[in-house]
C-alpha cells in the first residue's frame, strides 16, 4: 500500500479546527474584555501565573495553541491557494514552519514560567 | 489523433465571484487569516507571561490600543463564525449510524453547539467574568 503524510497533516488540523471552534471564541471574548478596559480577574498576573504553572494548565495552554497554530497553517495554504497563489510547496513550508516555531516557542515560554 | 481537449477556463483569482456558494465558502475561508493572527498573539502572550508581572501588565496595557481592539472584534466574528460553520459541518463530516437508520443531522450539530455553549460559559464563570 502506498504511504502517505497525509494523515500526519490531516489529524492535527482536524484536532486543531475543533479545538478552534470551541476553545478560541471565549478566548477572543476575554482578551476583548480586557482590550475595552474591562480586565477579566483571570486575565491577572498572579491568577494567569498560577495557571499556567502546574502542570495540567501547561498541557491545557500547549495543547489549545499548538494544535491552534497548526490548524491555522494549513487553512493559510489552502486559503494562499484559493487566491490564485500557485506556489503550494513554497507556501505549505512557510505555514508549517512558522507553525513548528510558535509550538516549540509556546513550549520553551511554558517551561520558563 | 485526438480530438480537441475540454478546456474549462478558471480565473485562479476571481473564480470565487461565480457563485454565491463559492463565496461563502471564501468568506470561512478568509477567517484563518485572523485566527491566524491571533494564534500569534497567544504565543506573544505566552511570552510576556513568561517575563514576569511588569511585561504582562504591559501587554494587558497594549491590547487597549484603538487598533488592537478593532482587532480583536474582527477576530471574534471570524472565530464564531468558523466555529459555527465547523459544527454546521460535523453532521455531514461524522454521520453516527444506528441499525439501519443514521442519526438525524441536526442532532449532530446541535450536540456541538450545546457542548460549544456550556463550555464558553464555564470558561468565563473560571476566569471571572461573572
Amino acid at each position: 500500500m502506498a504511504k502517505s503524510h497525509k494523515p500526519l497533516v490531516w489529524f492535527p488540523f482536524a484536532a486543531g479546527g475543533t479545538v478552534i471552534a470551541f476553545c478560541i471564541p471565549v478566548i477572543v471574548v476575554l482578551t476583548f474584555l480586557a482590550a475595552l478596559g474591562h480586565v477579566p480577574a483571570g486575565l491577572g498576573y498572579e491568577k494567569m501565573h498560577a495557571f499556567a504553572t502546574n502542570w495540567l494548565g501547561k498541557l491545557i495552554i500547549f495543547g489549545v495553541v499548538a494544535l491552534s497554530l497548526w490548524s491555522s497553517a494549513h487553512r493559510l495554504r489552502c486559503t494562499c491557494y484559493d487566491f490564485g497563489l500557485r506556489a503550494d510547496t513554497m507556501a505549505a513550508t512557510a505555514f508549517y514552519l512558522l507553525a513548528i516555531i510558535g509550538s516549540i516557542a509556546s513550549a520553551v515560554f511554558l517551561l520558563r514560567i | 489523433m485526438s480530438r480537441k481537449p475540454l478546456v474549462r477556463e478558471v480565473p485562479p483569482t476571481t473564480w470565487y465571484f461565480r457563485q454565491p456558494r463559492y463565496l461563502r465558502y471564501m468568506s470561512r475561508e478568509i477567517t484563518s487569516i485572523f485566527i491566524g493572527a491571533y494564534c500569534v498573539l497567544l504565543v506573544v502572550a505566552l511570552h510576556r507571561l513568561s517575563a514576569g508581572p511588569a511585561a504582562w501588565e504591559g501587554f494587558l496595557q497594549a491590547l487597549q490600543s484603538p487598533a488592537s481592539i478593532v482587532f480583536q472584534f474582527l477576530c471574534l466574528v471570524a472565530a464564531i463564525y468558523h466555529a459555527a460553520t465547523w459544527f454546521n459541518a460535523t453532521q455531514k463530516a461524522m454521520p453516527i449510524q444506528i441499525g439501519e437508520d443514521f442519526v438525524p443531522g441536526n442532532l449532530i450539530s446541535g450536540a456541538h453547539y450545546v457542548v460549544w455553549a456550556v463550555l464558553s460559559v464555564v470558561v468565563l464563570y473560571l476566569a471571572g467574568v461573572f
